[in-house]
Formats: structure tokens, sequence, C-alpha cells
């Protein structure tokens, strides 16, 4: 029989028992809804968590320093090394270098600097710690009283919430109000007209001061990278804070070099436009001189475990499906009941053993794709609920809202191929009784 | 009207035994009969003498114990299910004598259902069909399902069914037997009008007289055995 000819007869077939193939599928679909509900929440969680830690900054950014600080992390020393064998510096050139690799979005400096607050009469010592523009999507930020920076280089500051409520009672009041940021700045020593070089062999370190207007507070303490670990209190914009010339951890070092007034970074953080991009970025920088650490493994740790979630909340939902299709066998064989006289006329009038299995097939098949189609959509409203009432008690929290369900296309397809594929397993063994029915039996049934 | 010599079915010393318990039913017991193509046969006897198992034989909707039908040269014994499907759809046409038609499906798709288990085309399967409703006269009645008809429309309807596939020969199970007296001639009339075109009948009856008065040769069983023979085999 062709194709067009057995959908017509199963569709006629479906609609003659109308009551109970529509109980049976709607079983099926209870069962898909269950399994679409829990996958969704699955990857609707797994899609939170890598959002969030992607927010962090953690999972694609790569912390670039000096290789001697690696080494003297490792515990060894560059005695004895000759110049040729130095280790390459972290300037402005290697900042240049790296940012022209391809995907690359961004590279800068880790700066933090020791500072003290003047505001309202009192001091206050804490670190100040330099922004970058792109840190306005983290997390931290999201929930943040006041505003971001206006611009790169604005002299503003954005508080975080304990130094805020150090410095007032009532850190909402901040915003708007000015405070004076004391700092070491570095100043290159003018040249020694005794010194036949121009330039000259040192830098001083003076104190200076910075009047800044508080934009914003902040509730936690925004991460930006794997090198920003406990990061500043007082957060300005990463322009303003690299044109402050604060005197840094490795200055020092600077000074023992052959050229003390060239300035170099202590780190760099570089972020790639893809977190799979990381380990290429990764290799290109360490093959120009330089040691780099990103936390891919975490994230790829992070996805095993997400992917062994889904699997078991894949598992439960799909027991539904499964107990759904035995409504699908206990409805096709009390069709071969009903329908012997009839599957015998067929065998009379020409059927072969396969039109009837491949009737009964497509009948299961049919409850199946019904089922699927009926399933996803009360998933998906079971999804949409989860994220409403999740939202409605974050909101009474006064926490931002959030989805924990996602139902991509993928899930769609996919849950209407497997309520199809396990509708006709279901449909094997009543579509091939149906099939082995001895026509003269079967037409002898009244 | 029979062709010439040309022998469309031939049963050789076929049997049908069933086994019941200990017990050994032997409903066909070598039975060796030929059917002309163009004659209408009669196959005569009382309940349980075997005529409905032996048509059932013909039909390859049962196989035999042993013996060979041999139908347009093909023994039916040695074919595959797939290969007596197609027999029951391009050879021969039933007719049963409680009519079996699907009570869901109108008279025009009871008639289509053969068409569509033959996969033929849709534009050709609406003109078989419109010609053999007309061919039994019940072209007013398309629509009907077969509980909003009579009996004899009924058999008419299944008679149209059988013949739509255009098969060489029209085998019938009592085609009269859930009749009135009248219905059930109109039906032989309608059956010898369809054997004067050229349609091989063979068909089971318990009624002697009308046996003797639409058919050709007239074949007597009992006990499985064909104990008469109206014809030359």
């Amino acid at each position: 029989m062709k194709a067009r000819d057995l959908v017509e007869l199963a569709g006629r077939n479906l609609r003659e028992a109308f009551l109970r193939n529509s109980l049976t599928t709607i079983g099926i679909s209870v069962g898909v809804a269950s399994l679409v509900a829990m996958l969704s929440l699955g990857v609707g969680l797994q899609d939170l968590a890598s959002d969030r830690l992607a927010r962090t900054g953690l999972f694609d950014a790569i912390f670039v320093t000096p290789r001697s600080a690696a080494a003297a992390f490792r515990g060894s020393s560059h005695a004895g090394t000759s110049p040729a064998e130095r280790p390459k510096p972290l300037d402005e050139d290697a900042r240049q270098k790296i940012a022209a690799l391809p995907n690359v979005v961004e590279v800068y400096p880790d700066i933090r600097f020791p500072i003290e607050i003047h505001f309202a009469g009192n001091s206050y010592a804490t670190v100040a710690a330099g922004v970058t523009p792109s840190a306005r999507k983290d997390g931290a930020f999201e929930g943040m009283k006041g505003n971001f920076f206006s611009s790169p280089n604005a002299d503003e500051t954005i508080l975080q919430i304990d130094l805020a409520h150090q410095l007032s009672n009532q850190p909402d009041m901040l915003i708007g109000k000015d405070l004076t940021l004391r700092y070491a700045e570095r100043e290159p020593l003018p040249a020694d007209p005794n010194d036949g070089n121009s330039a000259s062999d040192g830098f001083s370190i003076v104190p200076k001061e910075k009047t800044l207007r508080i934009v914003g507070v902040v509730e936690t303490e925004p991460a930006g990278g794997i090198g920003s670990l406990g990061r500043g209190r007082l957060l300005l914009p990463l322009d303003l804070a690299e044109t402050l010339r604060s005197a840094q951890a490795n200055d020092l070092r600077d000074l023992l070099r052959d050229s003390p007034n060239r300035h170099t970074y202590e780190s760099l953080t570089v972020r790639v436009n893809d977190p799979p991009k990381v380990k290429a970025v990764e290799d290109s920088i360490k093959q120009m001189g330089f040691a780099a650490f990103s936390l891919l493994d975490a994230s790829k740790s992070l996805s095993l475990v997400f992917t062994v979630f889904d699997l078991f909340l894949g598992i439960f939902g799909s027991l539904a499906l499964v107990v759904a299709s035995l409504g699908i066998v206990n409805t096709l064989v009390m069709a071969i009941l009903e329908r012997r006289r009839e599957i015998g006329i067929l065998k009379a009038l020409g059927a072969s053993d396969r039109d009837v299995r491949s009737l009964f097939f497509v009948e299961a098949g049919a409850m199946g794709w019904l089922g699927g189609i009926l399933g996803v959509s009360i998933g998906w409203i079971i999804g949409h609920a989860i994220n409403l009432g999740t939202n409605i008690y974050l909101k009474g929290r006064n926490l931002p809202a959030i989805s924990v369900t996602a139902v991509p296309i993928w899930m769609v397809a996919a849950a209407i191929i497997f309520s199809i594929l396990v509708s006709l397993a279901a449909g094997i063994y009543p579509a091939s009784r149906a099939a082995g029915l001895d026509p003269v039996e079967a037409l002898r049934y009244e | 009207m029979t062709n010439g010599n040309l022998m469309v079915i031939r049963a050789d010393r076929v049997a049908r035994h069933y086994r019941m318990g200990v017990a050994v039913v032997r409903a066909v017991d070598d039975v060796t009969l030929g059917v002309r193509a163009g004659e209408f046969i009669a196959l005569l006897g009382s309940s349980g003498s075997g005529k409905s198992t032996l048509l059932n034989l013909m039909a390859g909707l049962d196989r035999p114990s042993s013996g060979a039908i041999l139908a347009e040269g093909r023994n039916l014994a040695e074919m595959s299910p797939q290969e007596l499907a197609k027999h029951r759809s391009h050879t021969i046409g039933i007719v049963f004598q409680a009519f079996n038609l699907l009570p869901r499906m109108t008279l025009e798709e009871n008639v289509e259902l053969p068409l569509r288990l033959a996969e033929i085309d849709r534009e050709e399967r609406t003109a078989r069909v419109r010609q053999a409703i007309e061919r039994v006269r019940l072209s007013a009645r398309l629509s009907h399902r077969p509980g909003e008809l009579s009996g004899g429309e009924q058999q008419r309807t299944a008679l149209a069914r059988a013949l739509v596939n255009r098969p060489s020969i029209l085998l019938a199970d009592e085609p009269t037997g859930n009749l009135d007296s009248a219905t059930g001639d109109e039906i032989m009339r309608l059956l010898r009008e369809i054997n004067e075109s050229g349609m091989t009948i063979v068909m089971v009856t318990h009624e002697r007289p009308r046996a003797e008065r639409f058919a050709h040769r007239i074949i007597t069983m009992s006990d499985g055995k064909v104990i008469s023979d109206g014809g030359s085999a």
C-alpha cells in the first residue's frame, strides 16, 4: 500500500476509536512533557551556570605574566642568567602584540594599588582597582545601586558595599558625592646632567590626590579574571587608573632593569571571544615568551557534570514516556481484537502482512507524533511556569530575575522524534500480531 | 460461456487436514478438479462438506496440507505470503456470505479498498470504482455506509468490490446465504451476467435449485471429497 493510503487509513482508524486513542495520545504527551520539563530544567540550569561563570571572566580569560614571575612562583630563580636569556618584559609593546592575536577581544592590565580615602573628615585605607568597560556585563554589576562609569577615563568611582558602609550608614546616599583619593604616584627622576645618558636611572614615589565622584555602589566584589582575585574595594575606570601612574608592586623590579623607566605590567588579562578558543590563544601567548594560565579544564569538568546531570534528568523524564508507551501497546492490542475481522477482510482483498503491519505502525507513530507535539507544548508551559515561580520567589527576596529552564529547538525536535520512536517500538508487538493473523480465522471472528 | 480448454485453476490431489486434539479433521481430502476460463461452477454440499475450505484454498487464504493448487500455472502451496497476497489482489475477487464490508466506510470507499491495496493511481481508481458500481447498479448510493444499505445492496457492493481490480476469477462463498429469495435471485442474475461477460466464477452454495438454475457445472462435495462433478475435470 502507498504511504498516503496508509496514512489515510490509519487516520480513519484513529478517528474511529477517538476517545481511546485520544486518551492514549494524552498519556504519551504527559510522558513527553515530563521529559521536556526535566531536560529544559537541566539545560536551563546549565545555561544559567555557564552564563554566570562566563560573566566572572574566568572561562574566557587568560592570565598572562612575565616568565620570571611564573618561575618565581615555581620556586626557581634567574640568578646568573645572561641578558639574552632574561624573560621578555610584559610591557606596552607585548600588550599590543597580544591584543593583535586572533580571537582576542580585550587585553588589560591588573591595576591594584593601596590608597587612602578622605571623606567627611575621616580617612580610610583600602585598595583601589581599575575596571575595564567590558566588566559592565559582570554579574556583580547587575542590580548595582547607581550607574556604571560614564566613560573609561571619567573621574568617577564605584564603591564596594562594605567600604560604602564604612563611609556612611546609608550607602545609597553616597551616590553623587565626592571623595578624595590619596595615592602614591611613580614619578621619573630628572636626568643627571653629569651623566651622558638623557634618560634618568630611576623614579621617586610621591603622594598625590584626586577627587572622584561616587556614581555607584555594588553588592559583591566583581571578579575580573584569574588575576583579579582579591580585588579592590574602590573601583576606578581602567583608563583613569592607568593615567594615575600609581606605584605598583613590580615597580621595584623595573628599577633593577636596564631601563627602569620603561613601564612594565605585573600581569595582563586577555579576554577571548569564545571559551573554546582559549587554548589556541594561550598557546600563542606562550610562544611569545610569556607565562599564561586559563581555567579551561575547570570549564570542561563543569560541562561533564552537567552532561551527567542532564542524562539523569532525561532518564527520569523518560520513565513517564515508557509507562505511556504501555498505553500504546494496550490500545493497539485492543484494536486488534476489535478489528480482527477487518484485518481478515483486508487480507482477503489483497493486503500483505507488511501492509497490515505498516498500518498498525503508522497508527502507533501518529499517536507518538501527536503526543510528542502536545507533550512538547505542555513541557514548554511547565518550563515557563517553573521560571515564573522561581522569579516570583527571587523577586520576594530582591534578587534579579533569571531563567532556570530552556527549551532549545533541538530539544523540541528530539522530543518529538523520541516520542515517535518509543511509540513505534511499542507498536512492534501489536503490529506483528496483527500481521500474523490467519485470514480464515480472522474472517470467522464475530 | 467457457473459453475453450484454458484451465485457470487446477486442484491436484489437494488435502486440508486440521488437528483437533488427537483427532484429525479431513476438511478437504484428496480433491482433484479443474476450473476452465469462463466457467460458472457451483460447489454444492451440506454444511461441513469442505466446500468453503476448498474455496479458501483456491483463494490463497489457506494452504493445503498436501497436493497442489495451480492458479495461472503457479502452485499456490509454494508461494510466499507476499505472493499469495498478490494473488488475492490481482487474480481473484472474493464475495462472502456475510458481505464483509467495512462498516465505517462508504460504499465508494469500500469498493476502492482493493485498488488502494493494489497501489493503483488515484485518478484511475476513481474511474474504476465508478465503473464497478455502475455494473452492480448502485451509482445512486455512493456515499452511503453499509448500515444504510439493504442486504442485497450490500452484497452488490461486495460484488463491485470483488470486480473492481479486474480479477480473472470470482470466488463466491454462499453469496445468497444471508438474503431472501427474491434478493438472492437478483444476486444470482447479476453473477450470471458477470459470467456472461467472460468472468470465471466458482460459487459455494448449499442450494441445489439455484445451482442448477444458474451454474454451468455442479461439483458436489461430501466429507471433504468430491462425490460428483457435473463437468469433466
